[in-house]
């Protein structure tokens, strides 16, 4: 199986189809959420089929609830496995996180303890998934804003055990340590230099929302606005330290104009060209 | 074993109460954060229900829709990630919504929007060409109708209600009593809405139920179906015909 470039990608948004197409930089891969192409067809598909032909892509689920504590949804996975046939992504992610209880799904990435009971069952569901994909997928860390009282195990250390137990790859988001660092009060840099790198299949870039707290800021992902520039910046740190990765700029509401998703863009391949070249 | 703290957090969600056993590097700030999740949860779903019935959040206004789309997501919350497909029993919830009941006819708008979002995302196929249906006998021939095709019966003037609420449309004195719904995605992928007689909308049916042409005929004017068939020919909408 091919893999993504190392290098500048978009999530893709529809009204956007004609400006990707004729950009003289066009993005060096797409990423799509997978739950926005579950239906039998119509433009959604006419769109990707066409942008298939052209970019190396990524598909991102965000409503498989990995996290959660019942069983997998079936049917789910069965929509996912057929969309992965359909357009054989280069790559298949999902999140550390729960997103439905029982029958509801309640469309956010909720959090969940780190103990070793829940290391257990994310392992499994995790497990299951590659199996039945037949793929190595990408875990991605989450944006955090509360944390649990019967929480034993380090963040980092859990996605390290995850991946080192099923196999799978990391979904290493630099504004979701961010966010959660600063949220937690902990060190962005020490988070970094705990996480375990060589499982690193994918970087997002992403922006968010600051609320002011008595103790200090509360950032929340909110995937709304440019990356800040102390993202960029850890962002930089950790290409310089393991090399050029492909690097997704993602900006899900209030989707700007294209030319600032370019620019935004621009910069991160920018980075990872400095990258490229330093290492040369 | 540690407690599963998923059914309480998800009650907690909905309730102004905090689930038991979270906490934050500042404990007296643990109901500001937990309230992100609990904002993240009612307003993307709030949003998603707006992006798919965007009519009636036109016609009751986006702070009332807001309001209104709690009420209906604690009443039927989605059970599928795909937030397109939820929103089937919307239409149902605000005939009974109290508050709307000066406002009939908003069920039936919400059941226009509904089945255009099915027919956006409904299965493809390529219409067949003018000479399939030209060269057949109509008492043998049998036409597979596009999978986005849908006949809505509605009580209200629902379509000329949708219809005058689109971007740009100019207000027309509404019809009286009741209209018939043609939707269809056409190839370009746009998915207009028609009103239709009820003669149309007769000869439709039996066409999806399975009838030949020449029967489907019967509900024509003068039997004659080719007005009919040439104007589902111009929307793509014939994508089969079988000889029996």
């Amino acid at each position: 199986m091919t893999t993504l470039p190392a290098r500048a990608g978009l999530g893709f948004k529809p009204q956007h189809f004609d400006a990707i197409r004729q950009d003289p930089h066009p993005p060096a891969f797409l990423e799509v959420h997978a739950e926005n192409y579950m239906g039998a067809g119509g433009l959604p598909h006419a769109q990707l089929t066409a942008l298939r032909q052209d970019f190396p892509l990524s598909i991102h689920g965000v409503g498989l609830s990995i996290g959660g504590t019942g069983p997998l949804d079936d049917a789910h996975l069965a929509r996912l496995r057929l969309l992965c046939d359909r357009y054989q992504p280069e790559s298949f992610s999902e999140h550390l996180a729960w997103s439905s209880h029982g029958t509801e799904y309640l469309n956010d990435l909720l959090p969940l303890p780190y103990t070793s009971g829940t290391l257990d069952r994310v392992s499994a569901h995790v497990d299951q998934v590659q199996a039945f994909l037949g793929r190595r997928i990408l875990l991605e860390n989450p944006a955090t804003y509360v944390m649990f009282e019967q929480s034993t195990i380090p963040e980092t250390e859990f996605l390290a055990a995850i991946a080192r137990r099923t196999g799978c790859g990391l979904l290493l988001d630099v504004n979701n340590v961010f966010v959660s660092c600063t949220n937690h009060r902990l060190d962005p840099r020490a988070y970094l230099a705990e996480f375990p790198m060589h499982a690193v299949g994918e970087i997002h870039l992403g922006g968010h929302d600051a609320e002011d707290l008595p103790s200090g800021p509360l950032l929340i992902d909110s995937h709304g606005a440019p990356v800040a520039d102390p993202v960029w910046t850890l962002y930089a740190e950790v290409i310089a330290r393991i090399g050029a990765v492909p690097t997704l700029v993602e900006w899900d509401n209030h989707v700007p104009d294209w030319s600032i998703l370019a620019a935004e863009l621009a910069r991160a391949d920018g980075l990872l060209r400095q990258v490229g070249r330093d290492a040369a | 074993m540690q407690r599963d703290i998923q059914p309480a957090f998800r009650d907690a969600l909905r309730a102004g109460h905090l689930p038991p056993g979270i906490t934050a590097a500042d404990p007296s700030e643990v109901a500001r954060r937990f309230a992100v999740y609990r904002n993240n949860v009612a307003t993307s779903l709030g949003q998603a229900l707006a992006r798919r019935f965007p009519v009636i959040e036109r016609l009751v206004g986006p702070e009332f829709f807001a309001g209104l789309a709690q009420v209906y997501l604690a009443a039927d919350p989605p059970t599928t990630p795909v937030l397109a497909e939820w929103g089937a029993g919307f239409a149902e919830f605000l005939g009974g919504f109290a508050p709307l009941s000066g406002w009939p006819f908003m069920a039936d708008v919400a059941r226009i929007e509904y089945a255009r979002g099915r027919a956006f995302h409904a299965a493809d196929a390529t219409p067949v060409d003018l000479a399939t249906l030209t060269d057949a006998d109509p008492a043998l021939l049998r036409l597979t109708l596009h999978p986005s095709v849908l006949v809505l019966r509605l009580d209200h003037p629902a379509v000329s209600i949708w219809a005058q609420n689109q971007p740009g449309a100019t207000p027309l004195p509404l019809p009286q009593g009741p209209e018939i719904a043609l939707i269809l995605r056409d190839p370009a992928h746009a998915v207009p809405v028609a009103a239709i007689s009820s003669a149309q909308a007769a000869f439709i049916e039996a066409l999806l139920a399975g009838a030949t042409v020449a029967a489907a005929a019967s509900f024509c004017p003068a039997r004659d179906p080719v007005p009919q068939l040439a104007a589902l020919m111009a929307r793509g909408a014939i994508v089969g015909a079988h000889r029996q």
